[in-house]
Formats: C-alpha cells, structure tokens, sequence
C-alpha cells in the first residue's frame, strides 16, 4: 500500500523524536504514536490552533490476539477548517491495559473512551466516569474481543439495575423551598423516542444534573459483523438509523467498494444519490414531526408523515421493503429500478414541498413553539465541535461542516446545492435547519432527475463481486459455480483497512473497516453520528427544566438503532 | 458542570408574534384541511386496515413460499445455500435422499423462524432452482414462539399461490406481458399439476418445468 503524504507532516516536527511514527495507510494520514506520547501528540493535535484538528471523530478498538502488544486504539481526528483527516493508532498491551484519557482535549472523548472499555477492557487514565456504557453493568467479559463467544447469552436479574452513586451536593438544600429529588425518565417513556434512561436529579423543576443511560437496544452490531460474510452485513446496516436506512447502505457499501477497488456504475450512483436525499427528507420528517409532537404540536405530525409515507413507498417498489430496504450491494444495488421510477420520484417533489410550506405556516412563527425551543439546549459551535457534533446539529450552531460538499462522493460534487447553517445552536435552529435542508434535498433530486436514468447495468459485471444473474447462472456452469462460491464464502475482500464516510441525516456516519482477507470483516466499526450528540445531552439539559429536555432530545434526532448499534 | 452553554443570538418577537397572530396563519391551513377533507375533496390518505389494504409492489418481501414441481413436490433439492446466505440463521433444513434418481436430494425438515427472519430476501436471491420466493403477505401474527416455525407444509400450502400477493422473486416481471407468463408458469403449478394428472402419469420434472426464458432446458443441463 501506498504510504499516503501525509499532510500534516510539519507537524511531525513539532513532537519529540519518534513519539509518533507515519506508517501506510489505505485511505488517510496515519501515525503510530506511542502510548506514552499519546497525550501530547494529542494536545498538540487537538489544542493547538495551528494544527486545529478540532474534531474527535471516533475511537475505534481493535483485538489482534497474535500481535505481542496484544490490543489497538484507533483515533481518527477532522480537521474542520482544513478539510482534514488524521488516524492515530495506539498499541496497548494485554498485561497493563491502561491508555491516558483525552477527555480534556476532546470532550468527544468521553462516551467514545467508555465504549472502548466496555467492549475491550481497556482502562483511560484520568476519565470521570469509566463505566460500562452499551451493555449492563452486570455484563462479564469484554464482547469485541476475540476470544468472547459470540453465542453466548447473558440473564438479567431485577437487582443488577444500575443506580448511580449519591452526589456530595445530594443533601444540599439550597435556597429556595423544594427538596431535591432523583427522578427516573424512561427507559419506557414515549418522550425518550427509542429507549434511553435519564437519571435526573430535580430542584423543583429544574434539572441540576442527570446521568444518560444507554444501551437497551444494543444488540453489538459489530460483533455480528465479525461473524458474517461482508454481503451479509448489510441487511444489520439498516437497522443502525432506521429512520433512513438506505444512507446506511449506501455508507457500507462504499467503504467495501474502497477495499475491494471497485466502483459502482453510474446508474446505481444516480439512484443511490437520490434515494439517499429522498432517505435524509424523511428522517427529518420524522425528527421534526417527533419534536413537535414532544412540545404538544400533533397536527404536523401528520403533514410530516405524509411524505413519509410515499418515500417509503418509493423505496419499497425499488427494493421491497419500506423500512429496512437492504437495496445496497457492494458494487452497486439488488435489483434494477423500478419501471416508473422518474415518475414516481417527480410525483414526490410535486406533493413533499406544499406541505412543509403548510408545516411552516403552522409552526415557524408560532408563539408557542418559539417559546418553547428558542433559547433551550443552546450550544455554541465551538463547544459542539468539541463534542464531536456533525451533521444539522452542528451547522445549526454555525459550523458549515457536510461531507457530501467537503469529501463529495457519489454524484454530490456535480449538483448544485448548498450547505445551510444557521447561527442559533438552539432547539428552534435545529428545526429549521432541518426544514431548509428539505429543500435542499428536494433540489438535489429535481437536477438528478432532469439529466435522466444513466444507461447501463445495476451492478458491476465482476463475478467475485456480485451475484451473476440468475438466467445466466443457470446456463453457465462457470456462473453457477461463482453463485456457490459467493454465497458459500463470501466477497473476498483483500486485506486492508479503510475509513469511509457519509453524510449521514444526523451527522458523518462513518465505517472503519479492517479486513485481514478472509470473507469476513476482522473488525467493523461504526462511527455513529448520534453517539457523540447523546454524550452531550445530560450537559445541554442542565439547568432546564424537564419539558426543556424533552424537547432537546427531539431536535437532537437521537435514533437508538444507530446509537447503540 | 459550570459551563453549560447559553450563548445564542437573541430572538426578538416581532409585535405579531408576541400577539400570538400567526397562528392564525395555521389555523388557515388546518381548516382548509379539514374543508377539503370533508367536502371529499381530500386525498384520503386512511386506509381502513384489514378491510382495505396498502397496494405494495411485486417486489415485496412478506412470508416466504416454497414452490413446488408440476407434479407437485417441492422444487427445493436441500442445497442449504438459502441457509447459508442468512443472515439471520432462521433457516433449518435436513435433507433426505430422494427416490427420484433426477432429483438426488430433498428436504425432509425445512423451516423458518419467522421470529428470526429479517426479511432481507437473501434466500430468495441465493436459491439456484427458483425454490424459495415471497408473497406479500406480511400480517404475520402468532399465539406462541412455537407457531412462528413455518414448517414446510405451511411454506407451501397451495393457498399462498395467490397471483396478485406474489413477492419478491427472482426475474421482476416488470411487463405485463411477462407477468401474465409467470402466472401461467410459475403460479399455478397446482392447478397444473392436477390437470396432469387427471390426463396421464407424471411426467418427468426436469422436462415439465415450465418454459420460461429456457429454463427447462438449463435445468436439464444441470447437475444436480
């Protein structure tokens, strides 16, 4: 592999000598650092202006049984202004599993470092609060390594329920005249969208502090990974952001489609490109409509899912199912589209744009939302970006950040649309956000859709990738024996490691991808957007009251799938 | 935590919105709403489920079906590639010898959990002998875990070779023309079978299958 020039290499010189080592990589700078140096190299990195590697994407761990540093800590860090990628991989040995903390670097850090420890073992040094974070408490072992079963089942007993430790300021009573309390929010609430339990501690009405537990979907996407074939990952793909799956898709299929070196041809390209902006319309459909439902605004819901509705019937004739399509496959898509796709797309830019224009008129000047968002769960872009925040939550906090202008993939860097950002960082400005983005979307599939469906195949002619046509593997014994060989072992994907990413509808939805060149992924990692957006939520709700954190929690689209993978 | 974030750009009411006047904007757009709705005028977009139904695509991944030979035995000749390719490993299946010598192998055990299967259609696109397709039959409802193993015999009752509920499958017959082929071929192979076999003995599988796009010819052809 080529070593890739590195960029940043001015920086190199700045650290001491070998404290961190550019070594190959597939896709993107990466330095070895030690793990003595690592906190350095990451306070220059992260700290420091002129590096400005403002933005921790995802810590990613990664078990090598064979090696004699047993374990692997993979950073990967973004450059904002620069446009910038930075992979920073740490070795960790299995007798002394403890690596610094760089939660005072970024604060992105915190969740992400808490996820490495439950699934590896692997302690920070210097962390508030390592506990387990996607599986329970009572959880033994360590699920992403190499050596755990993965067939083994775990019982849940009622006593094992996890209760934070009592604060020091518990018995303070303050100055006014209500007695602190510890409420429970969710797990079973119709506010908490998916399944997330706050602990909250209240002074009246008012949140003081709370405590975010997740985990009660986590079902270890990737360990399943590491036991399927790299075709058969893709229906688990959807299931990560449900609300537009087929993104998901199309982010898996690319990073596969890196390794392996193959493109998809340009009518998948096309369709993918559109459908992903038909997915994104959707999903803030349903982050608006819940949002609003949570403030007590029901009849926008229901314009919301309108358009929702017939998206889901655009993608069920193209693929088969509303929800979770599975219409990606490495190198292009399942089946061919549908006869009167053009139409049915067009049919959908006519009904989608009257009504948001009623959704608006309903709710943009609205007293009674402007009371209830503006203002509430405020966040300046910096500290968003320290936090790891992507996607409409941060460009509604000033930040113009969207991989589909500033790493474009498919057809986005042919189209001409705009990143919107809004100033606020508030609830309010992540409606909005969101309703102007609709728009944008709505304009990026009305320009596919003039240049008319590209000619040629669905997926790529290369039998080691894609399954041969079924009349053809039928009357060819060359073809039927690469369908036997395809589905018995698998895409033969050649050993490797890639980071690839999409624009997600919440954020940079990002795969991490190793592959040791057997059929199946050594290690999948997802950088979900979401994950680091929740890790902020107790500190957004602080402070405000518990309708506040309702309605925070819907205009931050959380989606469990995705979040606890 | 001492630093929670406040800073944001302050929102000024103009003097209608603190009067609360836009909302009489939105008030505008729900009784329009509601005049059309009741007037008839509306798109009516309620569907009285389970009397009506959603009209879904050919392509639908509902409830699986196993299709049968015209003589009315199963097409499924125990591969295990629909196995295999599940990502779900909802598939079990034990296979028998076949006293057919054409045929070799056939399932003696062959169920899916329905609990288990995400509907990913990975099966019906492994299956090297059209074996396994799906309908769209997708209100799936069980008293007990037990119900949800469609066993064999479920999976190829006769009554899931409804035309119009027809799923995803191999080769969309996107046209008319050749939809109404598969109907002829594919759909109603009982109704085949039964004919045969009022008019002579079974004919040989391999030579009945139905023509379609030299199908019958390759399965000759074909090493089983």
């Amino acid at each position: 592999m080529p070593l890739i020039e590195t960029a940043p290499a001015p920086l190199l010189e700045k650290l001491p000598a070998d404290s961190a080592v550019p070594v190959e990589g597939l896709d993107q700078p990466t330095w070895l650092v030690r793990r003595e140096s690592l906190k350095e190299v990451a306070k220059m990195l992260g700290a420091d202006a002129s590096a400005g590697f403002d933005l921790l994407l995802d810590v990613c761990g990664v078990d090598y049984p064979g090696r004699a540093e047993r374990f692997e800590v993979v950073y990967h860090l973004y450059s904002i202004g620069r446009h910038e990628r930075l992979r920073l991989k740490v070795a960790v040995p299995e007798e002394d599993p403890v690596l610094p903390s760089l939660i005072d670097v970024w604060k992105a850090a915190n969740w992400f470092e808490r996820e490495v420890y439950d699934m590896f073992g692997l302690r920070f040094e210097g962390h508030p609060n390592l506990r387990r974070i996607l599986t329970h408490e009572a959880f033994e072992g360590h699920p992403l390594r190499k050596d755990y079963d993965p067939a083994r089942r775990w019982i849940l007993t009622e006593d094992k329920i996890y209760r934070p430790e009592p604060r020091p300021d518990d018995e303070e009573s303050g100055d006014d005249m209500f007695e602190p309390m510890t409420i429970n929010i969710g797990p079973s609430h119709p506010a908490m969208h998916g399944t997330f339990r706050i602990v909250a501690r209240l002074d009246g009405e008012v949140i003081t502090a709370s405590e975010v537990e997740i985990g009660y979907l986590h079902r270890c996407f990737e360990k399943m990974a590491e036991t399927h074939t790299w075709q058969q990952v893709i229906p688990f793909t959807d299931r990560l952001n449900y609300c537009s799956a087929f993104i998901n898709n199309v982010g898996y299929c690319r990073t596969v489609e890196k390794l392996l070196g193959v493109e998809a041809p340009p009518k998948a390209v096309w369709a993918s490109t559109i459908l992903s902006e038909f997915s994104r319309i959707m999903d803030h459909c349903v982050c608006n409509g819940a949002t609003l439902v949570d403030a007590g605004a029901l009849t926008n819901f229901w314009y919301f899912f309108q358009p929702r509705e017939e998206i889901y019937g655009l993608l069920e004739a193209c693929s088969g199912a509303r929800l979770t399509v599975s219409y990606c496959r490495i190198g292009g898509l399942a089946a061919d589209l549908p006869p009167d796709f053009e139409a049915h797309c067009r049919r959908l830019l006519e009904m989608i744009p009257p009504f948001m224009d009623d959704i608006e008129k309903l709710v943009d000047k609205n007293r009674i939302w402007l009371d209830r968002s503006v203002g509430v769960a405020a966040i300046s872009g910096e500290q968003a970006v320290n936090w790891g925040w992507t996607g409409p939550c941060l460009r509604a906090s000033g930040v113009a950040n969207d991989v589909r202008r500033d790493h474009p993939y498919d057809l986005y860097d042919t189209v001409d649309w705009n990143v919107v950002v809004l100033p606020g960082g508030d609830v309010y400005d992540r409606y909005r956000i969101r309703m102007l983005e609709i728009r944008e979307s709505l304009k990026i599939i009305r320009q596919l859709l003039d240049r008319g469906i590209p000619e040629g195949p669905y997926i790529v002619d290369d039998p080691h990738v894609a399954l041969p046509p079924k009349d053809v593997a039928y009357n060819q014994m060359e073809a039927m024996i690469y369908h036997f060989k395809l589905i018995m072992d698998g895409i033969q994907v050649p050993a490797g490691e890639i980071y690839s990413m999409v624009e997600g509808a919440n954020g940079e939805l990002g795969f991490y991808a190793i592959s040791d060149g057997s059929g199946k992924p050594y290690r999948l990692k997802v950088r979900p957007p979401c994950f680091p957006i929740m890790s902020t939520f107790s500190h957004l709700i602080q402070g405000g009251s518990v309708s506040d954190a309702v309605v925070s929690l819907g205009g931050l689209n959380i989606i469990a799938g995705e979040l606890e993978r | 935590m001492t630093e929670h974030p406040k800073e944001t750009r302050p929102y000024r009411y103009s003097l209608a919105e603190r009067l609360y006047l836009p909302l009489l904007s939105g008030l505008a757009v729900t009784l329009k709403h509601f005049l059309r709705n009741l007037l008839g005028r509306g798109p009516g977009y309620t569907i009285q489920y389970p009397e009506e139904r959603r009209n879904y695509s050919h392509r639908f991944r509902g409830h699986h079906i196993l299709t049968s030979r015209p003589d009315g035995s199963l097409r499924c000749v125990a591969c295990f590639l629909c196995a295999t390719a599940c990502p779900a490993e909802c598939i079990h299946i034990e296979s028998g010898e076949h006293p057919d010598l054409n045929i070799e192998k056939y399932p003696v055990v062959y169920d899916i959990d329905m609990l288990r299967c995400v509907f990913c259609g990975y099966c019906v696109d492994a299956c090297p002998e059209d074996a396994i397709i799906m309908s769209t039959n997708y209100d799936m409802a069980y008293f007990s875990r037990d119900q949800s193993i469609a066993t064999k015999e479920e999976l190829s009752k006769p009554y899931t070779y409804d035309t119009s509920r027809l799923g995803y499958r191999p080769h969309y017959p996107e046209e008319e023309a050749q939809r109404a082929a598969i109907r002829e071929g594919v759909v109603d192979l009982i109704g085949e079978a039964r004919r045969r076999q009022g008019s002579a003995a079974p004919a040989k599988a391999t030579k009945a299958a139905p023509a379609r796009r030299g199908r019958a010819k390759s399965t000759e052809g074909q090493p089983s």
